[in-house]
Parts: structure tokens; C-alpha cells; sequence
């Protein structure tokens, strides 16, 4: 399979503070990632890192051949093909389900209206909230604001998605709609890198597991072998904490 | 009997708000007929001279007689037909604004923001066409208030969302331009911007040119207002949260794009109070352009009661000011109001 993302010994400061310590790491094209650790860990700074809403100060990151620097068309570029869903959902409050969805095809990819809006209606079909389109934002469940957010990102036909703990905000009835998208996004192919603590999702559906911790990748197992003999100390603890 | 319940529990609950009522009502009772008779009981309305106010009330007389010159200043009476008209496209426009379909409100848009200032300005001053050119330093009265206003509001408001963005760029040039620009508009008075481009300005213009006072008057106004509209917009900006910016970045956005589709109609929502209370200040702000010679409608009342004829009537005329400046002030508070529940997208 080849490589969609690659990351050579990738650091990153936060002032004095190094949040990612060389950092290594290939995703392979229709590869599930699922990464995992403790809060502060730099989990979430490292996939804010693909798409460069966090710069990195050393190392190299090339996605879909292209290299993460201070070229802006690279990285508008970029960010139209690595769509990303965030914990807090960042909808766009002023703008209705279905405008949120096509803006971006419309202003970034130049696309027509209509086209744009077929495009959409495809997407929240496939999230079901497809009878929610003229509603805003505010007026949504958070579980249908997340699921907004993912056909949001989708609209842009991206080739890799980001999620960022997408479940931590919700209320505990309403993690199954947003996992189950996500689970049949999986299956249709996408490659995903996805921040969560949700083990049952990620015995699902991932390839691999990455486990961090202090800004560094502690463990990198494929995922059965993650779940039932992993290696490091931390891991082993931060597992039997948080299953049960 | 439900009025009594009432007033036993809201107004006589006990001795001290019973006092309190009491009270209020003595107060309501010595102010307001006087009120009333001066204003209407006891005045005078028709009438031709000083002379035919023979009540003890108020002489709207002397606003009668001189309404014209209150309305359109010194402006040549056989023109004034330019400025109706103007108006009259104006309000016909923007009535007809709310009225018609989306595709022709795009075309009224375009008209009022782009052709009617230039059209306006072209009836105003004439000078060519066959219309006669009427000098700006007769137009006055409300007419000038009317001008000046929407003129600065027009633009100080882009200009001072821009220095807004400016003063949060990253950019160590334009962040600093704009926080100079900012603090310096700030920290002087209006009148004192006012008398500088109306006296110092033309010492730096190469000699032979001249630019109208009119006109260096609204640059005054616009670049003063465009500073205080500045801090208003950027309140707005930091309230939108980060991860506005990140979604915005995330679907491919740059700066422009997001900005002007996701951070400002956000930002701007949550400034309308703070705008509108900005235009309002903007607005009871010109009788200052008295300082430079130009008299809207408070310059004309000013005026005009110093008229031999006329004179002791500076209360009515103040009063007539007053009046017509709540009307047009309350008007914009009323519209942001509606606009701010017109853009409410939560329950």
C-alpha cells in the first residue's frame, strides 16, 4: 500500500514546553490509525500538525507528496484534500446545516450552487440528518451537530480524515450515531487518523494503535496485538485503566 | 376591581411605596400640564411674524416660517426640487428593498451602494447637464446632517472593520499602522480634527489645489469614526472562538475566505449594539462642523434665533432640534434592534 502521510522525527514546541518529541510515523492509503494516551499527552497537536493548523518546528511532513512548509498554496491545498472533525464540532453558527456543508465547494473548490448542494444532500444522507439541512447549527443535538461537522468535512471529498476526540464532547447516548458514522466511513475506504479514547471503536475498525504519552509514541501495534499483549508499562496501565 | 388588587400589591404594598407613589404622582402632576400647555395648549402654530405669537405657550410660528431654511440651509429655494428628488429615490429604493424578490434586491444593492451616492452628489452640486452649480457652502440644515452622516457612516464602516483586522494581524507593519491610526484618531477631540482639516489641511495641499471643505470634513469625520468602529469590531473578533479559525482553515480557507465568510458576519452579529451606538454618537456629532462655518440643522436654529426679528425663541427652536434628532437617533436604535433579531439564529 502506499504511503498518504509521513512523518520524519517531527518536534514541536509550545515556548519551552516540547509537546511532540521525534516523532515517526507512516499511514499507508485506506489505513485506520487510531492514537490514544493521556491528556497532555500531544495527541491532539499531532494530528492538528497534518493539516498545519499546528506548525512543527523540526522535521518533516509530507502528505500526499506534498511537504508541510511555509508554502501557502501547498498548504491550502493540503487542507482541501485532509478533512478534519474536532471535538468541540466548530460548526459555523450563522450559516444553516446545509450551508455550512457547501461553502467550502462552493468558494474553495469553485464549485457550482447546485452542484454543491447535491453534493451536500448526498453527504447528510449518508450521516441521516438529512431532514435537519435547513435547521441551524444551534437548534441541533450535539450528536447531530458532530455528524453535521463529518459530512461538513466530507463535502470537500477529502482523501484522508483527521478526528479529534470527535465523541469527548457528547453526551454518553449520543457517542453510538457519531461512531457508527464513523465506522461506516471506515468501511467505505477512508483513510482516518482518529484521536479517541473509544477502545471499542478502535478494536473495530482500526489497522493499527498508537499509544503516547509525554509527546512521544510509546507503543505502535497492529491492533489485536495492542489490545492483547502490549509491551510498555505506561500502556499496559493506561489500558487497565481505562477498560474497566 | 382588578386595577385596585393591582396598584394594592405593585403601588401601596406598604407605607414606603405608598410614599414613593405619592410622591410621583405630585411630580407627574406639577410638570406635565405646564408641559402640555406650552407645547400645545398655550402655542401658537399659524402665523407669518413674532407678532402672532399671542399665547403664553410656545411660538412654533418661528419653526413654521423658517422649516426651509432649517431643511436645506442656505441651498437656492428654485433647486431644492434636486435634494426632494434625491430623497425621494432614496426612500423609494429602500422601500422597495423589502418588497421584491431576491434577484432584484441584488440590483437595488448595487444601485444604492454604487450609482446613487455619485447620482446624489451629481443633483446636489450640479455644475453640469444643464443643472445649476450650487456651492457647498450653502447647503445647511438637515439636509448637510443627512449628508455628512450617511457619507461617514458609509465609509468609516469598512475602513474601520479593516483597521480591526489590522490591529490582530500577525503582520508587525500593518498591526502596528493600525494601532498607531487607532490610538491617535482616539485620542482627540472631534472639534479639534475638524478645525485641523478645515484650517491646517489646505497649508499642506500643493498650492493652486483645493479640496472642498465639504469634503475634507467627511474625510475628518469618516478616519475619526473609523477608530472607534475599530475597538467595536475587534471586541467581536475576539469573541469568536478559536476553533472558528480551525474549521475555517480546515475546509481549505485562507485568510480572505475565512474572514469574510466565517470570522466577520460572526463578529459583526455580536457589534451591532456597539455600531449602532457609534453611528448614533456619529450622528449627533455634526452640529460640531459649526466650527468650520458649516451649519447643518442645530447651525441653522443657531442661526436663526439670533435673527432680530426672531429673537427669544432659541427654546423652541432647540426643542424643534431635539425632536427632529430623536427621531432619526431612535430610528437607527430601532433598526439595529430589528436587525440584531433578524440575524438570531438560536432559540
Amino acid at each position: 500500500m502506499s504511503k498518504i502521510i509521513e512523518l520524519k522525527d517531527v518536534n514541536k514546541w509550545f515556548g519551552d514546553f516540547q509537546v511532540l518529541k521525534d516523532i515517526n510515523l507512516t499511514v499507508s492509503s485506506k489505513e485506520k490509525i487510531v492514537i490514544c494516551g493521556p491528556s497532555g499527552s500531544g495527541k491532539s497537536t499531532l494530528i492538528r500538525c497534518i493539516n498545519r493548523l499546528e506548525e512543527h518546528q523540526k522535521g518533516d511532513i509530507v502528505v500526499d507528496g506534498m511537504t508541510l512548509d511555509a508554502n501557502t498554496k501547498n498548504i491550502e491545498k493540503i487542507r482541501s484534500e485532509v478533512g478534519m472533525v474536532f471535538q468541540q464540532f466548530n460548526l459555523f453558527p450563522h450559516l444553516s446545516i446545509l450551508d455550512n456543508c457547501t461553502l467550502a465547494p462552493i468558494w474553495v473548490k469553485k464549485k457550482s450552487k447546485k452542484e454543491a448542494e447535491e453534493l451536500a444532500n448526498q453527504y447528510l444522507e449518508k450521516v441521516q440528518i438529512v431532514d435537519q439541512a435547513k435547521k441551524f447549527p444551534g437548534q441541533l443535538s450535539g450528536g447531530q451537530q458532530q455528524r453535521a461537522a463529518i459530512a461538513r468535512a466530507l463535502c470537500m471529498e477529502p482523501n484522508i480524515m483527521l478526528f479529534d476526540e470527535p465523541t469527548s464532547a457528547l453526551d454518553p447516548e449520543m457517542i453510538k450515531e457519531v461512531l457508527d458514522v464513523m465506522v461506516d466511513l471506515a468501511k467505505g475506504g477512508m483513510t482516518m487518523c482518529v484521536v479517541t479514547h473509544e477502545m471499542g471503536f478502535a478494536k473495530e475498525v482500526a489497522d493499527r494503535v498508537i499509544f503516547m504519552d509525554e509527546g512521544s509514541i510509546v507503543e505502535e501495534k497492529p491492533t489485536d496485538q495492542f489490545f492483547n499483549n502490549p509491551e510498555n508499562e505506561r500502556t499496559k496501565l493506561f489500558l487497565s485503566q481505562i477498560l474497566n | 376591581m382588578n386595577f385596585i388588587n393591582w396598584s394594592k400589591q405593585n403601588l401601596f404594598a406598604n407605607w414606603k411605596d405608598s410614599l414613593l407613589t405619592i410622591t410621583i404622582l405630585y411630580l407627574f402632576y406639577v410638570s406635565i400640564p405646564p408641559l402640555l400647555n406650552w407645547v400645545f395648549l398655550d402655542a401658537t402654530f399659524f402665523g407669518d411674524s413674532k407678532k402672532d405669537c399671542t399665547g403664553g405657550g410656545a411660538c412654533w410660528v418661528f419653526i413654521n416660517v423658517w422649516i426651509k431654511r432649517f431643511t436645506y440651509g442656505m441651498y437656492p429655494n428654485d433647486q431644492i426640487w434636486r435634494i426632494n428628488l434625491a430623497f425621494v429615490i432614496f426612500f423609494i429604493s429602500i422601500g422597495s428593498y423589502f418588497f421584491v424578490s431576491s434577484k432584484i434586491k441584488k440590483y437595488i444593492f448595487i444601485f444604492l451602494t454604487v450609482i446613487f451616492p455619485f447620482l446624489a452628489i451629481f443633483l446636489f452640486h450640479g455644475g453640469s447637464l444643464g443643472l445649476e452649480e450650487v456651492e457647498t457652502r450653502v447647503w445647511g440644515g438637515l439636509f448637510l446632517t443627512l449628508f455628512i452622516s450617511v457619507f461617514s457612516i458609509i465609509f468609516c464602516f469598512p475602513i474601520g472593520v479593516l483597521l480591526a483586522m489590522g490591529r490582530r494581524s500577525n503582520l508587525p507593519v500593518i498591526k502596528y499602522f493600525s494601532i498607531g491610526f487607532i490610538e491617535l484618531w482616539r485620542g482627540v477631540p472631534l472639534i479639534t480634527v475638524l478645525f485641523m482639516a478645515a484650517v491646517m489641511f489646505p497649508v499642506f495641499l500643493p498650492s493652486g489645489t483645493n479640496l472642498d471643505k465639504l469634503i475634507r470634513v467627511i474625510i475628518a469625520i469618516t478616519l475619526f469614526e473609523s477608530a472607534y468602529i475599530a475597538e467595536v469590531v475587534r471586541g467581536g473578533l475576539q469573541a469568536i472562538p478559536r476553533g472558528q479559525y480551525d474549521a475555517a482553515n480546515s475546509i481549505g480557507m485562507g485568510y480572505w475566505k475565512s474572514h469574510l465568510l466565517i470570522i466577520l458576519p460572526q463578529a459583526l452579529k455580536i457589534v451591532i449594539p456597539g455600531v449602532a451606538n457609534t453611528f448614533i454618537a456619529l450622528f449627533k456629532d455634526t452640529p460640531l462642523i459649526l466650527v468650520v462655518g458649516l451649519m447643518e440643522l442645530l447651525g441653522m436654529v443657531n442661526m436663526a434665533k439670533t435673527n432680530p426679528a426672531w429673537l427669544g425663541l432659541a427654546t423652541e427652536g432647540y426643542v424643534f432640534a431635539a425632536f427632529v434628532y430623536f427621531i432619526f437617533c431612535f430610528s437607527m436604535s430601532r433598526y439595529s434592534l430589528s436587525l440584531e433579531n433578524k440575524l438570531k439564529t438560536t432559540n
